[in-house]
């Protein structure tokens, strides 16, 4: 099967003020794929993944050499508007984030934003979404209620169906089971899995069990370097890296 | 010996906490019994809604309709002031300031409330109403926009530090998440950030209000002291508290009068009561909505 690059990383440093936290960074990530980046915390894997949807932005003094390329064309080009690719790369944080609102109006606000002023076209892209982030069952009959009375993993599992009422081309999740219980966990590596078919997917996850459950190809990040990157399986079979090898059968982590 | 000092402080300290109690239950108590007479030889309903304050009069007319009205009419102008500057300033100071620029605003915002209210009141008698009588043409610069203004900025320091508090502990994720959405930064504030602050922002409002309903050196020296209806914000108006401070000195002890004063302290007292009730039930419903508890 033939891949093409969605998301390009190419020569990239990174720096926080004086300090740098990435370190001549070269990956590509594939479309409608998932791609996994490990590694020990501290080693830049938060940093890399909030750097595709430019989150980074938010936080001063901070420096970026090298591009990153999203269908050939560079993200953090001066002409690029950053709305437009927070539109288009989604993103799913570490710890549910629902707004204080209804259900029903976390989904919606994102449409909104967006200019979908057509009630029964936000209402039906509600609904849409809902249903393919597998929490529609759940909530079809309170999306009135706040939605801060849901689960955790109900919460998490909102904030996607939030991202993808957007309609994104990538989906950005940043250790999206960390602070869920195991059958939660379940439920979101499930979905991402069927998610696959339609976006292209990069989670950063500590777990290296479920890097190994749900990705395609995997980046192994140490120190701010890439140490090594490539298909799932064979990453986790045979590293070629010592390094891999070592954090693999938790000689350190 | 030691349990013993331990008893002692615990008791020391306990009254001291408890004798806030004894002063409002005290007041109350004092403000009811001096107010009481006033309302039996008035009429509870004349009182209030009479259009008539004359009260050095053969007969007197003890009607404080016209002082409850300039009350109303001068603490909702000071809102309209108010309101847009410290909400203003707390949106800049949390949400666009710069370290350096909140290290500078934040103080003048807090020296700007520790000014005493006899100096604000010199200020606008000196210098705004002159001002105000010659830039609109108006016969006396006293007037209810007058104390409207003056009470706004010094109600403002209440309205922003209140909402500044209340933004700062909207989380970060929050934002976070509206601006991953593709909103840009203005919707995030007017869609995520301010609602997310409500009930902090209105109880700020509404301690605001309550503290310029209460004001009295001020709107006593820039109001102008007429007790007439108003009609419009350029005239004089006579607000209720500045009739108490300027009456009770010649009011006779025990006349109908001297009890009409304090049965005006005492709506007062019950006006700015309801104000921080609303203030208390609004945190309450939003820190519930919030899910932040208690």
């Amino acid at each position: 099967m033939e891949l093409n690059t969605k998301i390009e990383v190419k020569n990239l440093y990174f720096y926080y003020g004086r300090s740098q936290v990435l370190k001549d960074i070269n990956l590509d990530i594939f479309e409608k794929k998932v791609t996994a980046i490990i590694g020990p915390s501290g080693c830049g894997k938060t940093t890399l993944i909030r750097l595709f949807n430019r989150m980074n932005d938010l936080i001063p003094k901070t420096r970026l050499e090298g591009t990153i390329l999203l269908d050939k064309k560079s993200i953090y080009d001066p002409k690029v508007d950053v709305v437009e690719i927070r539109r288009r790369v989604g993103m799913v944080f570490q710890k549910p984030n629902p707004f204080p609102k209804s259900i029903f109006d976390n989904i919606s606000y994102g449409l909104e934003i967006n200019g979908v002023s057509d009630r029964r076209k936000r209402e039906e892209i509600v609904i849409q979404s809902l249903k393919k982030a597998a929490i529609w069952e759940e909530v079809k009959d309170r999306l009135k209620e706040s939605a801060l009375g849901l689960s955790g993993g109900q919460q998490q599992r909102l904030c996607i169906a939030r991202c993808l009422a957007v309609e994104p081309e990538v989906l950005l999740f940043d250790e999206p089971c960390a602070s869920l219980d195991p059958i939660s966990t379940q439920k979101i590596e499930e979905l991402i899995r069927e998610l696959k078919k339609e976006y292209t997917i990069v989670i950063v996850t500590h777990n290296m069990q479920q890097a190994a459950r749900v990705s395609d190809f995997t980046a192994f990040l140490y120190l701010g370097e890439l140490i090594e990157f490539g298909e799932t399986e064979k990453l986790f079979t045979v590293p070629q890296n010592k390094m891999t090898e070592a954090y693999l059968t938790g000689k350190f982590g | 010996m030691y349990k013993k000092k331990e008893n002692t402080i615990r008791w020391i300290f306990t009254i001291l906490a408890f004798s806030s109690l004894f002063f409002l239950v005290g007041i109350t108590i004092t403000l009811f019994i001096s107010a009481w007479p006033a309302f039996q030889e008035i009429g509870l309903f004349e009182f209030i809604l009479g259009r008539e304050w004359y009260p050095t009069y053969d007969p007197p007319d003890f009607g404080i309709f016209p002082l409850i009205m300039a009350s109303f009419l001068v603490t909702i102008g000071a809102a309209i002031i108010c309101v847009p500057l410290g909400l203003g300033s707390a949106l800049f100071i949390n949400e666009l300031a710069s370290q350096q620029q909140k290290a500078l605003l934040k103080p003048i915002i807090e020296i700007l409330a520790s000014i005493p209210s006899i100096v604000y009141g010199f200020f606008g008698m000196v210098v705004v109403a002159p001002y105000l009588q010659k830039l609109l043409q108006i016969p006396v610069g006293q007037t209810a926009f007058t104390g409207s203004l003056l009470l706004g900025i010094m109600a403002t320091p209440t309205v922003c530090s209140i909402s500044e508090d209340a933004l700062s502990f909207v989380p970060n994720s929050f934002r976070e998440a509206s601006l991953a959405l593709g909103a840009n930064r203005w919707q995030t504030l007017t869609k995520v950030t301010i609602p997310a602050a409500g009930s902090g922002i209105s109880t700020g409002i509404i301690l605001g209000m309550s503290r310029a309903i209460g004001e009295t050196m001020t709107v006593l020296m820039v109001t102008g002291g007429a007790a007439i209806i108003p009609t419009s914000f350029f005239q004089p108006v006579r607000p209720m508290t500045s009739t108490i401070a300027a009456e009770m000195g010649e009011a006779v002890v025990g006349s109908t009068h001297y009890h009409a004063l304090f049965a005006i302290g005492l709506i007062l007292f019950l006006i700015t009561l309801i104000f921080n009730i609303i203030a208390e039930l609004i945190s309450r419903r939003y820190r519930l909505k919030l899910g932040l508890g208690r």
